[in-house]
């Protein structure tokens, strides 16, 4: 007896802001007539935050605080226990997706220590011998039109060795000087990451130049809390020895679902950062670091 | 047999010629060469052949010295629409002016990307000029090649057919060698493949591109990306600097394979619902706009975008983005010319200046191939390289040039084929001129110049020649062969003339002609360089259509002097030669060609000796006599003579050089003739005279006998058109006392063939010419006629030919016309013997003898063919003097009558005559237009 189960949204892109009615079929596939116990559709929206293997001694102490934090969470029967044709079976659903007054849903966002999902969890009841049959889907939520606009905050700056902090021993390191720009910290989440860097001299060959994109997530809450940075992606901009005083385009893209609008909410942080790393020849690097707040809009 | 008295017939030529007239004219208008020989438009239409029928219908032949009319070479000039071949021709190229640039036709519609139907769109009007990336592409994979070893990273390939298996020597070889097959199984283990030879490495290529496709069709999109994504990191490798381009264009190649199949599956997805109401959703039309493309399509083309942007490494980054650049036809047009923006200034990241320009090539291709109308972004790529340049002379670039004994130069000319292929791009939507002051402040280049030239048509470069040049002279330090530039510049001037004056071109020809002089004469360089030379020449010729203006060049001349060995400078002597008469379109009377071409032609004939080959002499004197023909100083028949006098003077060792000069000499009398209109005053007959002499003097030079025979013959006659009967008679008297030399056989290709039918019909024109001939009153009657017939007695005929009894039979011929009273022809202001004798009985009695030896001479033959058994040669001859008899002779005179009929039964009596003759005879016998052979015509029978 075997059954297909399927959530097909409407949306193709499976993006839904607040608001929005989350509109779909449950698609059920079966060759011959299938008794079931119930079908039933949930939708949940939830903060999981976990701790890294380094936190987790001082933190059992909060274990509270990194129990999921659910967002939304609707369920409906979408069907009594009864019989299915055989054939397909087509069940139109709609959600509101719509929170009390003090809640607010948060972007989604996978990332390693906190993750921010929207589910639906489609389940065919088949009595108490056989196993249910269930399917999940995930559905993406972003911000509405009215939340947060980038402000534009371009900033420009100099590296040079004196720039540079926990140096030892500056005999040696090699001279140099990088210049740059970044067209604003503050980042609309679907606009590219620009700005533009000049390497005006430098003594050591360079073997190569790039971004990387930092996520700095902090779970906790007033007692403490723990502080996590781990890269999102590391994108090259500059291969070999790059020409000196030709300036070239930093330019990054921000992946979907591993990045949302930077969040700060009581429990956990969601926070982003970039780095200019340039390396050498003999793998020596520096770095710049400049931390980026993403909006949506 | 008793001898018979001769008698000839008195005719009327007058009634004879009038009955004649309207066969004549009729034959000579349905002559089937006739369309070929008429100048003027031949077969352009049926009219101008009905024009021409309607006119008299006998062909004046024209008095143009500069034509010499060749019906084979006329059909070649008219470009004969009637011609089916030619016609076919034009037919197949269709654009027949346009087939004398190679190089446009090279030039034909983009053909890239073809394999995607949709990318139809893109091969248009502006890039249809360009060579083909796939023409290219090869001329790349052929020319930079190596030898080194080369090394892969990749884990894609199969590690069965590794091809390094070697001894393992040592244990820790063997263990080593093991862990990496143990290696080999885990799919996606990344490896390090060495020591592969060029054509390993381009095979192993290949084997990526099928897996990469094998990948996409097995719906491993994730696999074919990355594929894809390891081959485009194969060209940050330049550690074989010279295979690079190579490896670009391999590279390239599976990357743009990637490109179609990500744009041929969007495109399958991408159906859409053309209207609402319309429920079933149809394919994209082939020029689809984004707005038309589904939501789901555009998803998926952007979730390619993100996945591509993710990518780690910038050259991978680079590359797999321009690879599907297409796609963005998906999404939206903006985003397409934003990316392709963006990714102009990616490349600017790329450290390594040649993995750069190679990128940029990369970009351009894809880009013009999709946005061919929208080409912003080409200028900045170009821009961009000349920003890079300094880089090229970086300490790391040149540490790595020098690691790999590359030369400077060399490694220079790996930038070529990108560059190329850029300023191509450029070149098909931008103007030279604006191009040149756009780069100007980058400091001049000679990499970009080069390209240029070679991109932009070869008329805008040439334009601009002098100004190219000038930029050149700056570049002498820049490590850019200067020579490649020379060359590059000169490709374009082969195509396209610069615009210069002509007495520039004169003064650069010189300075140029007299650099190489000055070059190759220390140490007889020239010896080593004679093909060069001749080159130059060639092109010098090919180019230069005014031989005036080539010949003035003072260094010209010296400049053949070079050409020191023999066979060498005749073959210069003979090329020049060759192209002027190609050139020359009309005669000439200009002393400086005149003077210089003999001279060329002097030297060539000087090298004669007497090993030369038959063909050489032959195809020497066909250069000389075009020369001859085409140097014409007009109505200075003096100055002509004159140089056909020197002509005569260097060239007397070729045959048929004299007899074409004697021919042009008697054109000369025959031209002087018709300009007096047959009077000539005291000036012009002496030239006149001079002309013959000059004729008389040359012709026993030549060596062949039949040659000059004719000569003679023709001289005479020209000279007694002159009325200098001197001149005339001399030569007469030459062509007989030349005739005891003919030889008896002639070699003619490797056989022997007696002479004697040529001998015999030139015997006839002499003594058809003689008719014409006043008899000398100092040596009696008929003294030409009688020294003939005396020479031809004493000539060892073969007895096997009939030949002198032939001859004899023509001489009746002659001896009939001359007694008749008034001549079948004259010259006018001519008198012949009718009216130097008036029908004189003397005359008369005189040629009756004459003709009464020459028959009895004839019936001894006769008499001794019957003696020797030779039945058949009898009565053949029999039947010939019958005829001769009855045409010219008075039948109704009993003797002649007698021996008529005599003849007519000897002839038959072996039983070997042939009926059809005898036919012909009953039947002109019998026939009511000739009533004075009425007496005959029951006499004649006919045996069965």
């Amino acid at each position: 007896m075997t059954l297909a189960l399927d959530i097909r949204l409407k949306r193709v892109s499976k993006v839904y802001r607040e608001g929005d009615l989350v509109t779909g079929l449950i698609v059920i596939q079966c060759k011959n007539e299938v008794r079931h116990g119930g079908i039933f559709l949930a939708l949940d929206g939830d903060v999981n935050l976990q701790l890294s293997a380094r936190s987790v001694g001082i933190f059992e102490a909060f274990y509270n605080s990194v129990k999921p934090i659910s967002l939304i969470s609707y369920s409906l029967e979408v069907s009594k226990p009864g019989k299915l044709s055989a054939g397909v079976t087509e069940i139109p659903f709609e959600f509101p997706l719509k929170v009390s007054a003090n809640k607010k849903l948060y972007e989604t966002y996978h990332g390693v220590f906190v993750n921010i999902q929207y589910m639906l969890r489609c389940e065919v009841k088949k009595g108490m011998l056989a196993k249910d049959t269930v399917k999940t889907a995930e559905f993406i939520v972003e911000y509405k039109e009215h939340a947060e606009a980038a402000v534009k905050k371009p900033v420009e700056f100099t590296i040079t060795p004196d720039s540079l902090s926990n140096v030892k021993d500056k005999s040696r390191i090699p001279s140099f000087k990088v210049r740059g720009k970044i067209d604003s910290t503050c980042c609309c989440i679907t606009k590219p990451f620009t700005g533009e860097l000049v390497i005006e001299e430098c003594d050591m060959p360079i073997k190569s130049v790039e971004l990387q994109l930092v996520r700095v997530e902090t779970c906790g809450c007033a007692e403490g809390y723990a502080k996590d940075a781990t890269e999102v992606q590391n994108i090259q901009i500059g291969e070999g020895d790059v020409m000196r005083g030709l300036p070239f385009p930093i330019h990054m893209v921000f992946p979907r679902l591993f990045t949302c609008p930077t969040l700060v909410t009581a429990n956990f942080k969601v926070e982003f950062e970039v780095n200019i790393v340039v390396i050498f020849n003999d793998d020596h690097l520096i770095t710049e670091n400049f931390p980026i707040k993403l909006t949506r809009f | 047999m008793a001898t018979y008295m001769w008698k000839s017939r008195d005719r009327s030529y007058e009634q004879e010629r009038a009955k004649l007239q309207c066969h004549t004219q009729e034959v000579l208008e349905k002559h089937p060469l006739r369309p070929m020989i008429v100048t003027g438009d031949i077969g352009k239409s049926s009219r101008s052949e009905r024009a021409s029928e309607g006119s008299s219908g006998i062909i004046t032949p024209q008095h143009d010295s500069e034509r010499v009319f060749d019906p084979l070479s006329l059909a070649v000039e008219n470009e004969d629409p009637l011609d089916p071949l030619s016609q076919f021709l034009h037919e197949q190229d269709g654009t027949l002016p346009q087939s004398k640039k190679a190089r446009n036709c090279n030039k034909t519609i983009l053909g890239h990307g073809t394999r995607s139907s949709a990318t139809g769109k893109s091969s248009d009007k502006s890039s249809s000029l360009m060579e083909p990336w796939s023409s290219r592409r090869q001329s790349i994979l052929a020319r930079f090649t190596t030898s080194e070893k080369l090394s892969m990273i990749t884990s894609f390939l199969a590690g069965g057919d590794k091809v390094v298996v070697k001894a393992a020597t040592s244990t820790v070889d063997k263990v080593k060698h093991r862990l990496e097959q143990l290696d080999d199984f885990e799919e996606g283990s990344i490896r390090e493949m060495l020591n592969l030879s060029q054509q390993e490495y381009t095979s192993r290529i290949q084997q990526l591109n099928t897996a990469l496709t094998q990948a996409w069709s097995d719906d491993q999109r994730v696999k074919a990306l990355k594929i894809a994504i390891q081959c485009a990191k194969l060209l940050v490798d330049t550690s074989v600097l010279n295979f690079y381009p190579s490896k670009f264009v391999l590279v390239t190649d599976i990357l743009d394979n990637f490109g179609d199949l990500v744009y041929e599956r969007l495109f399958r997805k991408a159906e859409y619902s053309p209207s609402p109401r319309v429920g079933k959703p149809i394919e994209l039309p082939l020029d689809f706009t984004p707005e038309i493309v589904p939501e789901s399509a555009k998803e998926t083309a952007r979730n390619w975008f993100f996945k591509v942007s993710s990518i780690r490494e910038l050259l991978p980054r680079f590359y797999l983005e321009a690879a599907i650049l297409k796609s963005y036809n998906f999404i939206s047009l903006e985003e397409l010319s934003a990316a392709v923006k963006r990714l102009t200034g990616m490349i600017r990241g790329f450290g390594n200046p040649l993995v750069a320009t190679y990128a940029r090539c990369y970009l351009c291709r894809v880009a013009i191939s999709i946005l061919p109308m929208e080409q912003q972004y080409l200028l900045p790529n170009l821009f961009d390289f000349l920003r890079i340049f300094p880089q090229l002379k970086s300490p790391d670039v040149r540490e790595e040039v020098s690691k790999q004994k590359m030369e400077w130069s060399e490694y220079l000319t790996l930038y070529t084929p990108a560059l190329d292929w850029i300023l191509e791009c450029i070149a098909s939507c931008s103007q030279l001129s604006q191009l040149l002051s756009e780069i100007s402040p980058f400091g001049h280049n000679a990499l970009v110049l080069n390209s240029l030239m070679a991109a932009f048509r070869p008329n805008d470069v040439a334009e601009r020649a002098l100004e190219l040049v000038e930029l050149m002279k700056e570049f002498e330090e820049t490590g850019f062969p200067l020579h490649v530039l020379y060359r590059t510049l000169g490709l374009c001037l082969l195509l396209a003339d610069p615009p210069l004056d002509q007495r520039r071109m004169k003064k650069e020809l010189n300075a140029f002609l007299g650099d190489v002089i000055r070059r190759m004469t220390p140490g007889r360089a020239y010896e080593a360089h004679y093909h060069e030379l001749h080159v130059i020449l060639d092109r010098i010729l090919s180019y230069d259509k005014d031989f005036n203006l080539l010949f003035s060049v003072e260094n010209f001349l010296p400049y053949l002097d070079l050409f020191q060995k023999e066979s060498v400078r005749v073959e210069a002597c003979k090329a020049i030669i060759e192209a002027f008469l190609k050139g020359q379109k009309s005669v000439t009377p200009d002393p400086l060609i005149v003077n210089t071409l003999l001279a060329i032609c002097k030297n060539m004939h000087d090298s004669l000796n007497a090993l030369s080959m038959e063909d050489e002499r032959r195809h020497m004197s066909g250069l000389i006599n075009g020369f001859l023909c085409s140097v014409s100083y007009g109505r200075d028949f003096e100055q002509q003579l004159n140089f056909y006098c020197d002509a005569r003077a260097a060239f007397s060792s070729l045959d048929p050089v004299m007899s074409q000069l004697v021919q042009l000499v008697n054109r000369l009398a025959v031209e002087t003739h018709i300009i007096m209109k047959g009077n000539h005053s005291r000036k012009t007959a002496s030239f006149v005279r001079a002309c013959a002499a000059f004729c008389f003097i040359t012709i026993p030079s030549m060596r062949n006998i039949f040659a000059q025979l004719s000569l003679y013959l023709l001289s005479g006659q020209v000279a007694l058109l002159n009325q200098c009967w001197g001149q005339a008679d001399a030569c007469l008297k030459g062509a007989i006392s030349l005739i005891p030399f003919v030889p008896k056989f002639l070699e003619q290709d490797g056989k022997r063939k007696s002479t004697e039918h040529l001998l015999l019909s030139i015997l006839s024109q002499l003594t058809s010419t003689l008719l014409l001939f006043p008899d000398n009153p100092d040596q009696g009657v008929l003294s030409l006629l009688r020294g003939l017939l005396t020479i031809i007695d004493s000539y060892t005929w073969d007895i096997n030919q009939d030949t002198k009894t032939l001859f004899h039979l023509h001489t009746l011929a002659i001896v009939a016309a001359y007694s008749q009273e008034s001549y079948i022809y004259h010259i006018p202001g001519v008198d012949s013997n009718d009216v130097m004798y008036g029908h004189n009985e003397t005359f008369l009695k005189e040629l009756e003898s004459l003709g009464t030896s020459i028959l009895s001479q004839i019936l001894d033959y006769l008499k001794e063919l019957g003696n020797r058994h030779l039945y058949k040669r009898q009565s053949q001859l029999c039947l010939t003097l019958i005829q001769q008899i009855l045409v010219h002779g008075d039948v109704n005179h009993p003797p002649l009558h007698k021996l008529t009929l005599n003849l007519w039964s000897l002839a038959q009596k072996h039983g070997r005559a042939d009926t059809s003759s005898l036919m012909a005879i009953k039947r002109k016998v019998m026939s009511p237009e000739n009533h004075h052979l009425a007496s005959l015509a029951l006499l004649l029978q006919i045996k069965v």
